[in-house]
């Protein structure tokens, strides 16, 4: 009876709170007695610590403390390991290094945090970072990440014999062989630059030490409430209980925020401490584009082998990744583009093989993506060029070597992020790939239009591009679901929350099993004090891991609800239904009871409560997948580029999303726009420039260029499901779609568009300036 | 990102502002509209001990016709209100076209005319629209007053003549000869970033339709607005043909322009953007001088 | 310490006075000197737009204004466009095109588009992105953000053209 709730495109709950800026993010927590801090930052690159005096800093006017590493004394430890190497891969070699609360002997990348200043107000603190003196000896620095693996490079980490951080090599099949059989062999190196998320609310931390309660309170720009909760406890020799740590609203995530333990993570919360007065840090623009992590950057020597008729025989990749100057994420981005290099592709015989570089650069960590757009790039250059060299249509040579639908689960077997082998649970990849040609008029354009402006002289391309992501991984997330007394429903889960609309989308899942209106359900995420056990938000899976588990506890919350509403109405369970925030019996409309009257019922202050039962209709679920679930889509585009300015313009952007189940096509949309933002920003605006000293050259907005709503298309998306097995929900995930394919999108409109010279693009981002070289050193057909 | 200490003068006249000038010296630099300075001020980039608002000051912002058919505008005069006026969109069509590409809407807003020739960015449009207008500007001191034409103000990288006891007052652009177009374009990486390079280009046509008077002026391409007079040279006197134009923007692109390498071009690519944008401007312009009486 | 200000100035429709550093800034005045934490603060210097407020109905940053410049002024801050029960048309619009995602950027968006809408109430595509081409978003792509301000402004046409009832 109850309408679907699960797909509607239901308005957000959280709206009217962030359009009225009501909403409360981190730098709006005012606490009485509020200190404020800033961070003396190195503008070496690399440079050993000799000595710093900051007895002046000290004596300013308004400066409460000014702390540095030997102040800190045994509480001066590194940040944990996040994410260790994968136990289930074979012949890992790994050396953790992980990032300090500040710096003791050496400086590793320009902008590491060598001194914190606590004052009355951040100006005043701003001040007195100025005034400490700080004696750095400048040391070479290791930037080039070929250069930083040669014998004789200066070393990140002294304590090494090289930067090397990790090594995995991985196979599948038996590539060598395939090789050999192969009608054509092509060779390309590949260059991946780095780029930063840059969301729109920088990091910010507010730590509050109650030394008569002996409870701190952390507010937080993180993903990851409780992983921080558990390390600050662990870190501080507290109890997890003396610690609760709030992710309020969040101005965006996209990866950076998920790092932790951010040296101003642990700096500031141990600071509060030690003060007994309560601080805030928050970042500013210059401080994120040094201190916070940023991703991407990677050389690839990849090899294909394809027959004659364009099947792929097999696929070697020999890869560097560069993970700047500490890798407390273990290898997970370089396992990402290891399990994306084969895109959706049927291929039986892979050799990837990856060296993890330290550089004196900023730290890498996952960006929205997270090497999923690398290892996309990878295979979707050499499909266009085997294309070209085999003479097969380039969305036939593609059609030919898709997984087909009846192959899922299609096993891979190497190892992924997760440390699961890579299975693709399911998916139908033809057809959705189909779509996303007939939305763009792919044949059309290129039999009649295309054709049409070439002949007026304009240099318009076409492209398309397929991709998977896998989505959706463990380990695990919970819920816990109640029915209060008002008849409202209370959710709480251990996910931070930054825009995916998961107030709603949650509320969404939760409203479909009780028979409540969306706007009934309140969702409480990010707060310690309301869950206690989690993860958080990353590799695209709060909708399906946290989501399930919501799914589960409501399920149970259902099953309890219409066993008391079945005794106090007297009625079999199978009579009743759940609508409108009553249980009611089919056909009798006004035998009813509502939740609320239940709920009370259900925790009677009177009476005996028979054994086994639990008071009240609440449940707590926990989920975890068996393993991530991959998703399938594919994007299309139609660019003209001006060869003389190399300025574009994209005349129309498609995509076509597989994510299973959708909870709500409007928040789906805005994840797919946003992350096609990002990537189109990957493709032509966007690129960190480090300079041969370490010294990032586009350190603000005005250099560093995120696009606006002048660069950016009109987004046409269209849908196909394919549920997944893995969970209830038979959701997906997509927070990362948008960004996956775009860069290689881009090369291949490019090459499209610019078809009269041949150019080869193996490189993102691409800019202006850089097409411009290519094309010149090309003469005309 | 917070700016370092500094005592902050509000003078509601031109005197009391250059008495300030006069009392502070090096140590005091001028407010107008903010959108270069309190960037800088914010990044700590530069630290004035003084700040002297010109805001409250009421009869420094003005658009008027002077009576030989050219305009005249104040300092203060905000770039929003130079863009829809209607006055500047008869009278200084290319300078009507140039403002819309200053930054983002809400920097035109508080913007000003002044305050973008006195930053003296090389990549600033009015910078290099003040020159191709031949504008002159009027500069006060507490000994008085001098008119500098546009040309010769800029004198290097964010470097005017302008003394430190001086203020920009007022911008005078002369008429527009009979049968003059102009074109104003840009290349920059988004719609608002600063300009890879640009080019401001005004044409002067004979009864014949042959050049009489060539300005072109680059933004982006030197540590000042360039004017391409070399191709002026070479343009003048002949008839505005694909050829000539060609042959002038060349000329431009290798001989007029000094420009430098940063992380969005290389100087190679600006002058290639800039032989580019001066062939299609010079068109335009002697398009749009030819349909003019 | 250097001389303060004595600033007096209108901020959505209050009067406040207060003395203050001249090195103030006008978006960290209104957050934490006036606790309206509705304009936020993205970039400091100029290119983000997050923290765009109306300064005598004038959309301008507020990053980039000292809070005594504003003396005599008037400030509208997204605090002053509607509340939470009673949405400005612009907000609501918003919510119906799905034009928030995390809603950092979304007051510099909203003090924006209703000056823009005031001086422009039946714009095009085109022109709509213009105006926003001062305002970064880093989660909606802007396609939702264009929609509701198509919406407001359609919205607002017809119930123009309605006759009062």
């Amino acid at each position: 009876m109850t309408k679907t709730l699960i797909g509607k495109r239901v308005l957000r709950n959280e709206d009217p709170r962030l359009l009225t800026g009501q909403a409360q993010f981190v730098d709006d927590v005012e606490i009485p007695g509020l200190l404020h801090a800033a961070f003396l930052r190195s503008d070496h690159a690399h440079a050993r610590l000799l000595g710093m005096d900051v007895s002046a800093a000290r004596q300013r006017p308004g400066v409460v403390a000014v702390f540095t590493a030997e102040d800190m004394g045994d509480d001066w430890q590194p940040g944990p390991p996040l994410v260790s190497p994968p136990p289930t891969a074979k012949d890992v070699l790994f050396y953790s290094r992980r990032q300090v609360p500040l710096v003791k002997d050496k400086v590793r990348h320009a902008g590491e945090a060598m001194a914190v200043v606590i004052a009355e107000s951040r100006y005043i603190a701003e001040d007195a970072v100025e005034d400490i003196v700080v004696d750095l000896e400048p040391l070479e620095t290791v930037v080039d990440l070929e250069k930083a693996l040669q014998p004789g490079s200066p070393l990140v980490h002294d304590d090494l014999e090289s930067n090397l951080a990790a090594h995995l090599s991985q196979k599948k099949g038996d590539y060598e062989t395939a090789r050999r059989q192969a009608d054509l062999v092509l060779k390309r190196r590949i260059v991946i630059d780095r780029g930063a998320a840059a969301a729109m609310e920088n990091r910010g931390i507010v730590a509050d030490w109650d030394e008569k309660s002996q409870h701190l309170t952390v507010w937080d720009t993180t993903q990851a409430p409780i992983p921080i909760r558990n390390g600050l406890a662990a870190r501080l020799g507290l109890s997890e209980n003396q610690v609760r740590v709030i992710a309020p609203f969040i101005g965006g995530g996209f990866g950076p925020k998920m790092m932790m333990f951010y040296a101003e993570e642990m700096v500031i919360p141990w600071a509060a401490m030690k003060l007994k007065r309560p601080i805030k840090w928050i970042e500013d623009r210059r401080e994120n584009f040094y201190a916070t992590t940023q991703e991407r950057g990677q050389i690839h020597d990849v090899e294909i082998a394809l027959s004659r008729d364009g099947h792929i025989l097999g696929l070697k990749d020999v890869f560097l990744h560069d993970t700047g100057a500490y890798d407390p994420y273990g290898l997970t981005i370089p396992l990402n583009t290891q399990c994306h290099a084969m895109g959706g592709y049927d291929i039986k015989n892979y050799s990837t093989d990856v060296s993890v570089v330290f550089t004196n650069k900023t730290l890498v960590t996952p960006v929205r993506g997270a090497g999923r757009p690398q290892g996309i790039y990878i295979i979707e250059r050499l499909l266009d060029i085997a294309s070209k060299e085999l003479g097969i249509d380039a969305v036939e040579i593609r059609k030919r070597n898709l997984i087909p639908a009846d192959a899922f689960p299609y096993k891979h077997g190497i190892i992924d992020q997760a440390f699961s082998p890579l299975i693709l649970d399911s998916g139908n990849y033809w057809p959705v790939m189909q779509k996303a040609l007939e939305m763009i008029g792919y044949e059309k354009f290129v039999r009649d239009e295309q054709p049409r402006l070439r002949k007026e002289g304009r240099h318009v391309g076409i492209a398309i591009t397929p991709f998977i992501e896998s989505t959706g991984v463990g380990p695990y997330e919970g819920a816990r679901v109640t029915v209060e007394a008002s008849g409202r429903i209370h959710v709480a889960t251990g996910v931070g929350t930054q825009g995916q609309g998961h107030f709603t989308s949650f509320a969404q899942v939760v409203a479909q099993q009780l028979g409540v209106a969306v706007s009934d359900v309140r969702i409480v995420s990010g707060d310690t004090a309301e869950f206690h056990w989690g993860t958080g938000t990353f590799a695209s899976r709060g909708a399906v891991v946290a989501g399930n588990a919501i799914h589960a506890a409501a399920s149970i919350v259902r099953r309890k609800v219409l066993e008391l509403a079945s005794k106090e109405l007297q009625t079999p369970q199978d009579e009743l239904e759940l609508e409108g925030g009553m249980v009611r019996v089919a056909d009798i409309p006004d035998k009813s009871i509502s939740l609320g009257e239940l709920a009370a019922r259900a925790n009677p202050l009177r009476g005996a409560v028979e054994p086994g039962t639990e008071p009240g209709l609440e449940a707590t679920s926990y989920f975890g997948p068996r393993y991530g679930a991959t998703a399938f889509g594919t994007h299309a585009m139609i660019l003209e580029i001006d060869p003389e300015t190399m300025m574009i313009e994209i005349k129309r952007y498609v995509t076509v999303e597989d994510c299973g189940t959708v909870l709500n096509p409007l928040i789906l949309e805005g994840q797919i726009h946003g992350g096609v933002s990002l990537g189109i920003g990957n493709a032509y605006y966007e690129k960190l420039h480090f300079d041969e000293n370490g010294q990032l050259l586009n350190a603000s907005f005005a250099d560093y260029l995120i696009p606006s709503a002048t660069e950016m298309p009109r987004i046409e998306v269209g849908h196909m499901e394919t549920r997944s097995p893995l969970n209830e929900l038979g959701t997906k995930g997509v927070g990362e779609a948008g960004t996956i394919p775009v860069p290689a999108l881009f090369a291949q409109a490019v090459e499209n568009a610019l078809a009269d010279r041949e150019l080869e693009i193996l490189e993102t981002p691409l800019s202006p300036n850089r097409l411009y070289e290519l094309w010149s050193q090309k003469e005309a057909r | 990102m917070k700016p370092a200490p500094f005592d902050y003068y509000a003078p509601t006249t031109v005197e009391q502002a250059l008495a300030h000038l006069a009392e502070h010296g090096d140590e005091a630099k001028v407010l107008a509209g903010g959108q270069s300075l309190v960037p800088m001020m914010n990044f700590r980039l530069v630290q004035p001990s003084v700040l002297v608002d010109l805001n409250p000051i009421p009869d420094l912002a003005f658009i008027q016709p002077d009576e030989n058919g050219g305009l005249r505008i104040g300092a203060l005069t905000r770039h929003y209100q130079v863009e829809v006026d209607p006055l500047v969109a008869v009278r200084m069509p290319l300078l009507h076209e140039a403002v819309p590409k200053i930054g983002y809407p809400q920097i035109r807003r508080r913007g000003t005319m002044g305050g973008s020739l006195c930053h003296a960015d090389p990549s600033a449009e009015l910078v290099a629209v003040s020159v191709a207008l031949n504008g002159r500007f009027r500069l006060r001191s507490p000994k008085g007053e001098r008119w500098i034409p546009a040309q010769d103000f800029f004198i290097g990288l964010f470097t005017t003549v302008l003394q430190p006891d001086e203020l920009l007052v007022e911008v005078a652009l002369p008429p527009l000869p009979a049968r003059t177009g102009g074109s104003f374009m840009e290349v920059a990486r988004r719609r608002h970033d600063f300009a890879l390079v640009g080019v401001a280009a005004v044409v002067s046509l004979d009864g014949k339709g042959v050049c009489r008077q060539v300005r072109m002026v680059f933004l982006s391409a030197g540590d000042r607005p360039m004017e391409a007079r070399r191709a002026a040279d070479v343009l003048m006197g002949q008839a505005p043909t694909p050829e000539a134009i060609r042959a002038a923007a060349e000329i431009a692109a290798s001989d007029d322009i000094d420009p430098s390498s940063d992380i969005h071009a290389t100087a190679e690519f600006r002058r290639h953007l800039a032989k580019v944008l001066a062939r299609r401007a010079l068109d335009q312009a002697c398009r749009r001088a030819a349909e003019k009486k | 310490m250097r001389k303060l200000f004595d600033l007096a100035l209108t901020v959505n429709g209050t009067r406040h006075e207060q003395a203050v550093e001249p090195r103030t800034l006008l978006s960290d005045f209104l957050r934490h000197d006036l606790g309206l934490t509705g304009t936020h603060v993205g970039c400091e210097h100029g290119v983000c737009g997050a923290c765009t407020v109306l300064l005598d109905g004038e959309p301008v940053r507020s990053c980039l204004l000292f809070a005594v410049q504003a003396h005599g002024h008037s400030v509208t801050t997204v605090e002053g466009l509607g509340a939470i029960d009673q949405l400005h048309p612009v907000q609501e619009a918003f919510r119906q095109a799905h034009g928030v995602q995390c809603g950092f950027c979304t007051p510099g968006i909203l003090t924006t588009v209703v000056a823009f809408l005031e001086g422009n109430p039946d714009p095009s595509e085109e022109e709509i992105r213009e105006a926003l081409s001062g305002n970064l978003c880093r989660c909606t792509g802007y396609q939702h953000i264009v929609d509701a301000v198509r919406l407001a402004a359609q919205t607002s046409k017809t119930a123009h053209e309605q006759p009062a009832r």
